[in-house]
């Protein structure tokens, strides 16, 4: 069972309280931009066995959206953090890289 | 609407932990800058408690300050006095960004009274409900079963539970399920 801590209400969520929202950090590419840039965007993912930055939604608690930054190998939680974070903080990468030396996931390693 | 009803209509389910349908209760949805001290003291001032810490509710008697999120409030009254509160909210953020609404046709209250009233809602809730963790005054949204609640401490062995109306039956059977079943004793 996962439990993410919301970091708007300051609760410990169960797994049931939240919304899954798919993989975090995505850069939108739109009018503009080429069709491979615009169909990375849309359909390409990361699927790692390790460290993953994932959308949560606290659904039946505050409703707020928030990252995660967790390992799908062990469940093992790194950190959350407000959605409005354009890339995983300092002392989540810190905590990551203590126990997985060397974890690079997309453009963040 | 000339005769307003709740929605159990006080439906009561007796036992050692007694669940109760409180009837008709004032509920306005405010959502808003909750750090801004017009709001705050408005809210204060039509329900006569302190403003809420996160995840805290204030109540005395049939009135009180619930904190829901980062930008929303639940502000109780009784019933009758919801749309003299609304008012009083309108005049006082006149020219802010906020939103404040009648929601109590829309809600059902239900009350758990009992010694192990605490075991009765930790059965149904993901929520830490140990009472070294959730004490009077604390305040948690979450589920129970399978809807959306929310659930306050009035008093060491009264729980006050809100959920949409559409549920409140489904909210009913299910708490009064879990009353009759019994304490299972684990705090």
């Amino acid at each position: 069972m996962l439990t993410l801590h919301c970091p708007y209400c300051g609760v410990d969520a169960d797994e049931t309280d939240l919304h899954a929202g798919g993989q975090a950090h995505l850069k939108r590419f739109g009018p503009g931009s080429s069709d491979e840039e615009f169909e990375d965007y849309l359909f390409m993912r990361e699927n790692p066995k390790g460290v993953h930055f994932e959308r949560w939604r606290h659904v039946y608690g505050c409703g707020k959206w928030f990252l995660a930054a967790r390992c799908t190998n062990t469940l093992e939680v790194f950190g959350t953090y407000p959605a409005q974070t354009l890339e995983p903080p300092k002392d989540i990468r810190d905590k990551i890289a203590g126990t997985r030396p060397g974890w690079s996931w997309g453009i963040f390693k | 609407m000339s005769n307003a009803v709740s929605a159990l209509q006080g439906k009561l389910a007796p036992g050692e932990v007694t669940i109760r349908e409180a009837g008709l209760r004032g509920m306005i949805v405010l959502r808003g800058d909750l750090t801004d001290k017009k709001l705050r003291a408005v809210c204060s001032g039509v329900t006569g408690v302190d403003y809420p810490g996160q995840g805290q509710a204030n109540c005395v008697g049939e009135k009180g300050l619930c904190w829901m999120s980062p930008d929303e409030l639940l502000v109780l009254v009784p019933y009758a006095e919801v749309a003299e509160a609304i008012a009083l909210i309108d005049k006082a953020l006149k020219g802010t960004h906020y939103l404040a609404e009648n929601v109590s046709d829309a809600r059902a209250l239900i009350l758990v009274e009992g010694t192990y009233g605490r075991e009765v809602i930790a059965k149904l809730a993901p929520a830490d409900l140990h009472p070294d963790s959730f004490k009077p005054g604390d305040f948690r949204r979450t589920r129970l079963g399978q809807v959306a609640a929310a659930f306050w401490m009035r008093d060491e062995d009264t729980f006050e539970v809100i959920c949409f109306r559409s549920v409140a039956e489904y909210t009913f059977n299910l708490l009064a399920a879990s009353a009759k079943a019994g304490a299972v004793g684990h705090f």
